[in-house]
């Protein structure tokens, strides 16, 4: 698998104090929420196939943080991160993993599923690239309305090996999209290394000869990740496009929850410091004096607290009424 | 000798067997063969068991071309609802080859695929939409319901001269069940009376003949006598084995857990109503999911799911036995 | 109202046109749209819209269809030709993973008014992979709503209401209707979907037909009625959603019903509407309800034997007469099996 070197000095250089806290809120939102999710789905309080992103948090944040609400994201299996950066109430995706009424999608869609129109997300899938291609076009429609909204697809790195995946880029690449095609590569496609299925290392170079803009970051360095990220947005937004992001990160937990990883050894604490977004931009906020180890202790016992909030939330939001299952199949509203 | 293995280990015995058997069976797909202590791996080597990458179409394709060169490649697919993505190799290829060389190509081929897995897989993992593959000619369609028939389907699959979609039961994986040993083939085209009874046919195929042999059990008690049909093979289907026992019924429920509208069941209805025409002392009637995705919610999932109840029902409305219910 | 000389590929052009004119989220994807597709049903849309809002694209079905798809969830209407319903399994996928569930899973935040128009069907020697009739797979998709127009008037007032509807549809044409000369209202209402239209009463016999079969059917009545037996002809013009009270009433007043198409007999979705019918009028039947398909073959391309494989009046009036028959005392016992071309 293609491992990251991590940088040996802080790049938090590139953000400002009250950025970084920012990240940090929202980095901290999301690992207290899937690890709790991890929690539940043990006790099968939260059911079905559940993909969590522990590792890649510093993507979430770093590049939702930075869209409007009328901006879109799309995102695959492994989207709690994205809908939670987004801005999706943390209560509302909870009660959606547990079924219920109150849930982002009234409970039909799930984990792998999440929508969340209001604040721009349009959609988790549960078939690995599926969405490219509704990518594509939602930055179509932004270009012939002629807004100034952007599109951003995340995918894995297993994503690129499929169809959708290459005729996706290339009508973006055709029709000069404001789409940002954003790869979280974590060297795994569900349970396989990177190395079996493709000879081809690094996503960038599998769409250089397209020749739009196209970098290759470590997705484990929130700092450097959002200066990156920021300058690709000013272009997008200015009309260029589509652009390429792809963040090497690790993915911590196994495929989905229950996923005994007998294909793969567990990364050694230490290895695993050094590749964690959050403990890094935490230790780098913590040098920089933006953040004392109090502030980050409080940081991390607020974002518990509003997990807990919303497990409360959840559990007591009723379950769908049943006929709602026959009621929208077919939208009726003009 | 037979003894009790589960349905997961009876279709991966079927396939070690088969690729002992023939070298030319190939055995690849999505997350095959991660370890090296894979057993399918350790008996037959990295060239002929090959993890491929996400790319149904091409894994498909790249099978069909295999076995017009002659493999013979069971292809692991996971999810039948992924197939939808390779739908063209599914459809306009691997059936069409033998037919457009006017047979001078054969195309041996198991599309191994699993459906209708419920607890929260939701819209997109869940279908079970074997129906969509019956209309299609030179493909044939096996939905074993058993450990022994998930063997022997399987070997009988690897066999065939023919694309075979292959679907198991996600529900079933672990379900055990008196399997021979050896070489154990279940002939295509060749429904299994489960149960015998005189008073109403119930077709049921995969998870739902569990269900409807339970609501044979409670039909019995109360002393109605279901015929409880597994057709096994939904192309070729079997036709004149329930239209012998609906000769003798003349009442029929048809169960399948996918979706109402143009299923499988739609299709056999259709054949009841017009060769058992006479026979017919009442409608057919089918239980089928309520015509809808496959929702999230635990308590909606099972609403929109066919259960035993709702087999015991649909019994009682068509012998008239029960006020007739929505 | 005023009728004049047209086509089918002029009413759906013409359609389109006034789609695009009347709302300007409506737009138009296709291989070769621009400069108006094998079969000129897009011809001269792109000299007046623009080819801003008449896209051709590259041969991409599954990503062409998914970007219509994320287009119509962000407030666009677009219609995408897929050239033929062969290739549409290349895209099925995204029909029924993406557009079909996204207003459910969603919760009803997301809506997909999205129209595919495509085209299938036999009998121009185009050989199994560009003469297939597969739409019966797409009715058994919730959420795809399914229409199949027989003629000029009904595909322009059905193109109409497609566009207008928030769901995604799937609009079946069938190429061999295409360039016959047809009378139609200058100025064609919408058609609502799910509402069957009666093209001949009769007392004796109701035969439904899908697509060109309707043409047929209509032949076989001429034949039928020399026979003495008046056949109803009914259009049910959508498969989903399916009018299914308009099939079963005539079916209850006649007692004998045939189901034709010209997709394959087993599969096909005549076994669907048999099997609605069955339960639907169960107590009237006087004979089975007798399906009129395909052979289970590919369809194959050497003219005697693509002619022999499409079902036409001949197959209809067959069936037609074994379920007039089917009672009667003396008649000749019905031959058993599929009713399908020799």
């Amino acid at each position: 698998m293609g491992t990251p070197t991590p940088p040996p000095a802080s790049t938090s250089a590139e953000l400002d104090g009250e950025t970084a806290l920012g990240l940090l809120r929202t980095m901290w939102r999301i690992r207290c929420f899937e690890e709790r999710v991890a929690q539940l789905k043990r006790t099968l309080q939260v059911h079905g196939l559940i993909h969590l992103s522990i590792g890649g948090e510093g993507v979430a944040a770093a590049i939702c943080g930075q869209l409007r609400d009328d901006d879109t994201v799309y995102s695959g299996h492994r989207a709690h991160g994205h809908a939670i950066a987004k801005g999706a109430p943390l209560d509302r995706v909870m009660a959606e993993l547990m079924g219920r009424s109150d849930g982002l999608c009234r409970g039909l869609g799930g984990s792998m599923h999440l929508v969340d129109r209001a604040h721009g997300l349009l959609g988790a899938t549960g078939v690995v690239a599926g969405n490219i291609p509704l990518a594509v076009g939602n930055a179509l429609a932004a270009r012939l309305r002629g807004s100034d909204q952007v599109t951003v697809v995340f995918f894995g790195d297993g994503a690129v090996q499929t169809g959708y995946f290459s005729e996706s880029v290339n009508l973006a690449a055709l029709w000069e999209l404001p789409l940002i095609l954003v790869c979280e590569n974590n060297g795994f496609a569900e349970f396989t290394p990177r190395s079996a299925h493709t000879t081809v290392e690094r996503v960038c170079d599998a769409v250089a000869p397209y020749r739009f803009p196209c970098q290759s970051v470590d997705g484990t360095d929130v700092g450097a990740l959002f200066a990156v990220f920021a300058a690709d947005l000013d272009l997008a937004r200015r009309g260029r496009g589509p652009l390429l992001l792809e963040c090497m990160t690790h993915r911590r937990r196994g495929h989905y929850e229950g996923d005994q990883e007998a294909y793969r050894d567990a990364l050694a604490d230490a290895e695993w410091q050094r590749r964690d977004p959050l403990a890094r931009l935490q230790a780098d906020a913590i040098a920089q004096r933006w953040l004392d180890e109090a502030g980050a202790g409080a940081l991390e016992q607020g974002a518990r607290a509003e997990v807990e909030q919303a497990v409360s939330f959840a559990r007591a939001s009723p379950f769908p009424a049943l006929e709602l299952a026959g009621e929208l199949v077919y939208a009726s509203e003009r | 000798m037979a003894r009790e293995i589960p349905y997961i280990a009876a279709i991966n015995e079927a396939i070690h067997q088969e690729m002992a058997r023939d070298e030319s069976v190939l055995y690849f797909g999505q997350n095959l063969a991660t370890t090296e202590n894979d057993e399918f791996l350790k008996a037959f080597g990295s060239d002929r068991v090959r993890v491929t990458p996400i790319s149904e179409t091409a894994e498909i394709g790249m099978a069909v071309g295999a076995a017009i060169a002659g493999m013979r490649p069971v292809v692991e697919l996971y999810m039948a609802e992924f197939m939808l993505v390779a739908m063209d190799q599914v459809v306009n290829e691997a059936p069409r080859f033998r037919y457009m060389s006017g047979g001078r190509v054969k195309v041996p081929l198991v599309l191994k695929a699993g459906y209708g897995f419920t607890a929260g897989w939701a819209g997109q993992h869940t279908g079970s939409i074997y129906g969509m593959f019956m209309g299609i000619p030179g493909l044939k369609v096996a939905l074993p319901a058993t450990a022994a028939d998930a063997k022997g389907l399987m070997a009988t699959a690897i066999r065939d001269e023919n694309p075979v979609c292959y679907f198991h039961h996600y529900l079933l994986t672990l379900e055990p069940g008196e399997v021979p040993e050896g070489e154990y083939l279940v002939p295509f085209g060749q429904a299994s009376v489960r149960r015998s009874g005189g008073d109403v046919t119930i077709v049921a195929t995969g998870w739902m003949v569990g269900k409807a042999l339970a609501a044979a059990e409670s039909l019995a008690a109360e002393g109605i006598e279901a015929e409880v049909i597994d057709p096994r093979t939904l192309v070729p289907l079997d036709i004149d084995t329930i239209l012998s026992s609906v000769e003798k019924t003349g009442h029929v429920v048809l169960v399948d857990q996918a979706t109402r509208h143009a299923s499988a069941s739609a299709l056999i209805a259709a054949e009841i109503a017009d060769h058992g025409f006479s026979a017919l002392k009442a409608p057919i009637k089918q239980v089928t999911a309520l015509d809808a995705s496959v929702p999230y919610s635990e308590p909606m999932e099972a609403y929109v799911l066919p259960d035993e109840a709702k087999i015991l029902c649909a019994v009682h409305q068509v012998l008239g036995t029960a006020p007739v219910a929505a | 109202m005023a009728e004049v000389q047209t086509t089918f590929v002029k009413a759906i052009n013409a359609a389109l046109a006034r789609a695009m004119r009347a709302d300007e989220r409506v737009i138009v994807l296709g291989e070769d749209v621009a400069e108006g597709g094998p079969y000129t049903t897009t011809a001269g849309l792109a000299e007046e819209f623009g080819i801003e809002r008449v896209i051709n694209t590259p041969i991409s079905e599954a990503a062409v269809c998914g970007a219509a798809i994320g287009a119509a969830q962000a407030g666009l209407r677009p219609v995408v030709e897929i050239m033929f319903i062969d290739f549409l399994t290349l895209a099925l996928d995204q029909l029924v993973n993406q557009a079909a569930k996204a207003h459910f899973m969603s919760g009803g935040q997301l809506t997909v008014p999205l129209v595919v128009r495509t085209q299938g069907g036999a009998g121009s020697r185009s050989g199994a992979q560009h003469s297939q009739s597969l739409e019966a797979w797409l009715t058994h998709v919730p959420g795809l709503k399914v229409v199949m127009p027989s003629c000029a008037a009904d595909a322009a007032g059905l193109l109409a209401s497609a566009i207008a509807d928030p769901n995604p549809v799937v609009f079946v044409e069938n190429k061999s209707l295409y360039f016959r000369r047809e009378l139609a209202p200058e100025d064609p209402a919408p058609v609502p979907l799910g509402r069957a239209r009666t093209l001949r009463p009769g007392r004796d016999l109701t035969i439904v037909a899908l697509s060109r079969l309707v043409g047929e059917a209509l032949s076989a009545a001429e034949q039928l009625a020399s026979d003495g037996i008046e056949a109803e002809v009914i259009d049910p013009r959508t498969l989903t959603p399916l009018d299914l009270d308009t099939i079963a009433e005539s079916v209850r007043r006649t007692g004998r019903a045939v189901v034709a198409h010209e997709a394959v007999y087993t599969g096909g979705f005549g076994a669907e509407i048999a099997a609605q019918l069955q339960a639907a009028a169960f107590d009237f039947l006087k004979a089975p309800i007798q399906r009129v398909g395909a052979p289970f073959t590919p369809v194959p391309v050497s003219p005697p034997l693509e002619d022999a494989y499409r079902p036409g009046a001949a197959e209809i009036h067959r069936a037609a007469r074994i379920a007039a028959h089917w009672d009667e005392p003396f008649a000749a016992s019905p031959e058993p099996g599929a009713v399908t071309a020799p």
